[in-house]
């Protein structure tokens, strides 16, 4: 029988493998930033151990840094402790290091692949679940612990045990408006946020080959939020494409070994699958959730649900929780909610074809006055990419705040935070209770919707302007 | 790592479903650059409110923390695990726990016990009628009792025999680091490095 792509990945790349044990596996890159690694940095001191292979190591300020002001020295006492710990740590130990201010800094996940370093056929890490994103590139790309990222340093492998596979196969064509967000928000409506728990998900289907490689990189970004640790997506000629000419992609000689390998990163036609999953590109339309978990998503036509209507008892409960801390009433049609903040960026939604996709909506339009837009680029790079295109105009004329490059409020480690009961249409991946700020309340959209709420001011597809 | 073999304590309920890692520590809590000091953080935003159940005298000092569904879903972030440490858990019971909360827990020396649904709401009702109910874990026998019940529980052999030996996996990778080494002679060269910088 044939293997899948995962397996084939995962076959290539242990180092040791032994009954009853996990497998060993070498991970080929291994990206760091401040939040997951001063402990593992400290463990490897405590026990006089070094990096193995700086080489395959490379670190990037994003979760904690401000998008304001980025030239003056970070306001809050204690993220600039973490981020100055992550600039010691880095030269202590010989890593890489894109700091604040540098044209390289951006978020983890934005930054691997517009350097090049991620490639197909890859084993990835970071301590940051996102890494998934990773797999857009036909990568094996996976959040780790901290207690895993010293592992990681000190050895460059992983124990770890070998997770099923399961395919989400996504055929047919999307309707103009539709994006590839709808697509991983409407996977997660459908199998759970635990739905992919012990997977890896591989990605599959006519509607997945035609998307570009950011919009991949949006839908393997949320493979976590189905619980599963990692999604992958084949490579193809749109794959080498994207590679070929960036900074750290292979070159002549090296170049030809390798699409030659990356060619053969497919699943087998005889492979098995242990679940399949099947979604209609034609049936989707925009999605936004309503809840407190991204599984709580529904087509942006829909109402807020009610849960008396919900059968299981734990889903039950869980949406009555999430209608009161959401503040919202059960039949309210989901377009008639409105929003105070949009928020364009992170790692699901923070590269230039998200930025382009919003500007087109907001071209010679102003927000609605009683919001405000934050655009937040994933890195320093997308940042000047947008404002050699005029982008940046384009959304200051609207009204919106241009910033400089983080994770921002996405998690609302940096000042960039909702304040008790704001309520934001957001591009990012989390509508978790509290995580863009305490009693903050998110929807998850996609570029399009969110440009198109800014202006309306109420939940919106581009369609309703 | 400290061993673990038996734990036995009192526990406390949790009655929600899809806690996910941001519930458990919200953001704000993750700049400590050490392993410690975690606990204020624990649950943050829920702890202002006097009914939350971490507030409830009865259940001061429990260690066994029994969770709805979908435990610790979400960020990767092992912060989560050390503020359930620094609190004072030692076990977590649910149905269904997130892949990397699970796999944190078993490095950091938390042990999480997954249990049948039916099982965790018996052990709600017990705990809220007798909340000093003793609960016990044991890894030897991969057995949960409580009140003359005992419940069998499935845990892999490697990490069961990690955790009873409380060894941590850096140092058993480095007693097979020739195979690493050897593995690396054999990767292909067009594979990327970030050094030195182009």
């Amino acid at each position: 029988m044939g293997k899948t792509l995962a397996e084939k990945i995962w076959a290539e790349h242990i180092v040791s493998a032994t009954p009853n044990e996990p497998d060993l596996l070498y991970i080929d890159l291994h990206l760091i930033h401040e939040v997951t690694s001063p402990q593992a940095f400290d463990g490897l001191r405590l026990a006089n151990r070094k990096v193995r292979r700086p080489d395959l190591t490379i670190a990037t300020e994003d979760h904690n840094v401000p998008t304001l002001n980025i030239d003056k020295p970070i306001a809050d006492p204690v993220s600039k402790l973490q981020v100055d710990t992550l600039r010691k740590n880095c030269a202590e130990f010989g890593v890489r290091l894109h700091s604040l201010g540098d044209i390289d800094q951006g978020i983890v996940h934005v930054v691997g692949p517009q350097l090049g370093i991620t490639q197909p056929g890859m084993t990835i890490v970071c301590g940051d679940s996102h890494t998934s994103t990773h797999g857009a590139f036909g990568a094996l790309a996976f959040g780790i612990g901290t207690s895993e990222v010293e592992h990681v340093l000190a050895t460059q492998t992983l124990p770890l045990i070998r997770p099923k596979t399961m395919a989400i196969n996504v055929e047919g064509t999307l309707k103009p408006g539709v994006t590839s967000k709808d697509i991983i928000l409407a996977v997660i409506a459908k199998i759970g946020t635990g739905g992919g728990q012990g997977y890896i998900l591989e990605y599959r289907g006519s509607a997945i080959r035609a998307l570009s490689m950011e919009a991949r990189m949006t839908i393997c970004n949320m493979s976590i939020e189905a619980g599963a640790r990692a999604g992958l997506i084949a490579p193809d000629q749109t794959t080498f494409d994207y590679v070929k000419g960036k900074a750290h992609a292979p070159e002549g000689a090296d170049w030809d070994a390798a699409l030659a390998y990356w060619k053969t990163l497919t699943t087998d036609a005889d492979a098995k699958f242990d679940v399949e999953v099947n979604l209609n590109a034609d049936e989707l339309a925009p999605f936004v959730t309503w809840g407190t978990n991204p599984g709580q998503g529904l087509p942006l036509t829909a109402s807020v649900p009610n849960p008396a209507d919900i059968a299981n008892a734990e889903d039950r409960g869980a949406a009555e929780r999430a209608l009161e801390y959401m503040g919202l009433t059960a039949g309210t049609p989901l377009r008639d909610i409105k929003v105070d903040t949009v928020f364009l960026g992170s790692c699901t939604n923070g590269r230039i074809e998200d930025l382009r996709s919003a500007a087109d909506v907001l071209k010679g339009k102003k927000i609605a006055s009683s919001l405000r837009l934050l655009v937040v680029p994933g890195s320093a790079r997308v940042r000047l990419q947008a404002e050699a295109e005029g982008l940046d105009k384009v959304f200051l004329d609207a009204g919106a705040e241009w910033r400089s490059a983080g994770c921002s409020m996405c998690l609302g480690m940096n000042p960039d935070q909702l304040s008790v009961g704001e309520r934001a249409a957001s591009t990012s991946n989390r509508n978790f209770e509290g995580r863009q700020g305490k009693g903050g309340r998110t929807h998850l959209v996609s570029p399009l919707v969110a440009a198109a709420t800014a202006i309306k001011g109420t939940l919106a597809s581009p369609a309703d302007l | 790592m400290e061993k673990f073999v038996k734990h036995s304590g009192s526990a406390l309920p949790l009655r929600r479903s899809n806690v996910d890692t941001d519930q458990i520590i919200p953001a704000v809590y993750l700049k400590r650059i050490t392993k410690s000091g975690f606990e204020d953080g624990l649950f943050g935003a829920w702890r202002n409110d006097p009914e939350f159940v971490l507030n409830q005298p009865q259940y001061k000092g429990a260690t066994i923390l029994v969770a709805g569904p979908d435990f610790g879903t979400g960020s990767s972030r092992e912060h989560a695990v050390w503020a359930l440490q620094n609190y004072g858990f030692k076990v977590v019971l649910s149905s269904r726990f997130a892949d990397i909360f699970r796999g944190n827990s078993q490095k950091a020396g938390l042990l999480t016990v997954i249990l049948p649904q039916e099982e965790i709401e018996k052990i709600w009702q017990i705990i809220e009628n007798k909340p000093e109910t003793q609960i016990s874990a044991d890894l030897q026998s991969k057995t949960i009792a409580y009140e003359g019940t005992t419940l069998n529980f499935e845990i892999d052999d490697y990490t069961r025999w990690r955790l009873m030996e409380g060894l941590d996996d850096i140092g058993l990778t480095f007693t097979k680091i020739d195979k690493v080494s050897e593995f690396e002679l054999k990767r292909a060269v067009f594979k990327p490095k970030t050094l030195p910088i182009k």
